[in-house]
């Protein structure tokens, strides 16, 4: 428990250090979109103005980017993993039963006398898990 | 000079912000206070870019060091509970398994490489008795399935546990000497770590719970293979049964499941061959191979040569006795990543088991005569794979 708690704090302290890194870079560029704004309107200067508003909104887009980045982490990070899966098979009437993994389970291991048929006991042929391929896919 | 050529144009940019307003007539203000920022920032970059760069690589060693740690100690949670769940101890048994973790081996002396791999052999096969008596110490209670099940779960968080304490030692070492090259070679093998610490944390699991892994998937193909004909042991928790094949005689072989046991496949095959004095027309091996990136999973490839990991003893052992008797050796493998392989089976692994015994009938067809004797052997973690 304590270990969890600890490990919970020191990702949130990296968090922190990420986040108050792309705060300062969101102010700034804020603050460079304003002086674009006062070089424009003020100084009347369009070129620094023009190269103040590219900067700016640079800068804007990349902590945006970064900021959007950290949650959608944390958000896969919240994930489950899917569940082992037995799958059970009567040799004699075919019938198929998925269920959920039990400690003791394995492949080849015997079962109770199937409902179905009552004649054949039924088998485990297959503990499984189906993990779903979320990664990118590279098709060269 | 670690400079990005991207902020190098900005940094450019802006620091001509004020040139322009002055030859404009415009009196600056904020956009000149901006211009000798950013020129303080380019001299700055330019002494300090190499250091900065260090400390933003020690953070993100940091941060995986920390989720390594965290791996490590659930690793070696469960394994106490574990033990403690199957094998009912009498006392505290975590001192002794955090004695376990430490456990190191050390390797035969190789100046003179002559019989180097019967001292490996008799090396690696006292370190798995030693742990095997170790588990068994610390839960009496243990059945045999179990037994194996503990050793392997062990196996693992002790593999956790070292790839932590080198981590570490790179880490610290990085942060004592500032030294970029120490920092950047950790920072760049560090994916690769990662990932491996969190198969082998799946694995962890997998071994606790008896479920099959990915490599199991050639224990789940001879025991498909096998299942429904008598099997007996053969040397050190192997075992064979002879099953019809296509008019052949199949001497289908596997390490003993349900307990996760790889076995001793060298010293098995060398026992069937002597048994059947040589008389083998073909030799199938069938494993869990290593993928490439871009390669599907479950994937099946044919070759020839041993196909079986590990230090190299068992592939010896079965290639001197192949040679001895000029047994052609075919190999026919499942394609899975690294995490796969120690990681809860996958479905894709699961499936492509009988697509792998049509590629082993085929095989068996093209190269052999009716009447022939084959032997088969499914290597791999027999865990949560019967016969
Ligand atoms: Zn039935």
């Amino acid at each position: 428990m304590t270990q969890s708690n600890q490990q919970q704090s020191s990702a949130n302290k990296i968090s922190l250090y990420l986040m108050f890194i792309v705060l300062i870079v969101l102010g700034l560029s804020i603050v460079t979109l304003f002086s674009a704004v006062y070089a424009y309107y003020i100084l009347d200067e369009a070129i620094v103005a023009g190269f103040l508003i590219i900067i700016g909104a640079f800068a804007l887009t990349l902590s945006g980017v970064v900021l959007y980045q950290t949650r959608r982490n944390a958000a896969t990070l919240k994930n489950d993993a899917p569940k082992m899966m037995t799958i059970i098979e009567c040799k004699n009437c075919g019938t198929k039963t998925t269920r959920e993994f039990q400690r003791g389970d394995f492949v080849f291991k015997e079962l109770d006398v199937c409902q179905k048929c009552s004649e054949q006991k039924q088998m485990i042929t297959g503990v499984y898990k189906e993990i779903k391929e979320t990664g990118k896919i590279y098709a060269i | 000079m670690t400079l990005i050529p991207i902020s190098d144009a900005i940094t450019l940019l802006v620091s001509n912000a004020p040139i322009y307003t002055n030859q404009l007539g415009g009196d600056g203000g904020w956009t000149s206070y901006i211009g000798l920022f950013s020129m303080a920032l380019f001299f700055v970059m330019i002494f300090y870019g190499q250091r900065i760069q260090s400390r933003m690589m020690i953070r993100d060693v940091e941060s995986s060091l920390h989720k390594l740690r965290f791996i490590k100690d659930e690793g070696r949670k469960t394994a106490i509970e574990t033990l403690k769940e199957a094998g009912k101890p009498t006392v505290d048994i975590s001192s002794r398994v955090d004695r376990c973790l430490d456990y190191f081996t050390i390797g035969p002396q190789s100046m003179d490489p002559a019989g180097i791999v019967a001292k490996l052999d008799h090396i690696l096969e006292v370190r798995d008795q030693r742990l095997l008596d170790e588990v068994r110490l610390m839960a009496p209670q243990c059945d045999d399935v179990q037994l194996h099940n503990m050793e392997n779960t062990l196996e693992a968080a002790m593999a956790l546990t070292y790839l932590y304490k080198v981590v570490r030692h790179y880490y610290i070492q990085g942060k004592k000497t500032m030294s970029l090259y120490v920092i950047m070679q950790l920072q760049m093998v560090l994916p690769l770590v990662m990932k491996e610490a969190e198969a082998f944390s799946a694995a962890l699991t997998a071994f606790s719970f008896g479920q099959p892994i990915g490599d199991s998937v050639g224990p789940l193909i001879a025991g498909k293979l096998m299942h429904g004909y008598e099997a007996h042991k053969v040397y050190k928790d192997c075992v064979v049964a002879t099953v019809p094949f296509e008019g052949r005689t199949a001497l289908v072989m596997k390490a003993e499941g349900p307990g996760g046991n790889v076995g001793k496949p060298g010293d098995a095959i060398e026992a069937v061959i002597e048994e059947n004095e040589g008389k083998i027309a073909m030799l199938v091996m069938i494993d869990a191979g290593l993928k490439l990136e871009g390669e599907t999973v479950g994937d099946i490839a044919e070759g020839v040569g041993s196909a079986i990991g590990g230090p190299g003893v068992d592939a010896f052992k079965i290639e001197e006795k192949l040679v001895k008797y000029k047994i052609p050796i075919n190999a026919v493998i499942i394609k899975e990543d690294i995490g796969d392989a120690v990681a809860p089976m996958r479905k894709e692994i699961h499936d492509a088991a009988d697509k792998a015994i049509e590629r082993v009938r085929e095989l068996v067809l093209e190269r052999t005569k009716e009447g022939d004797t084959i032997l088969i052997f499914g290597v791999g973690n027999s865990i949560g794979i019967g016969q």
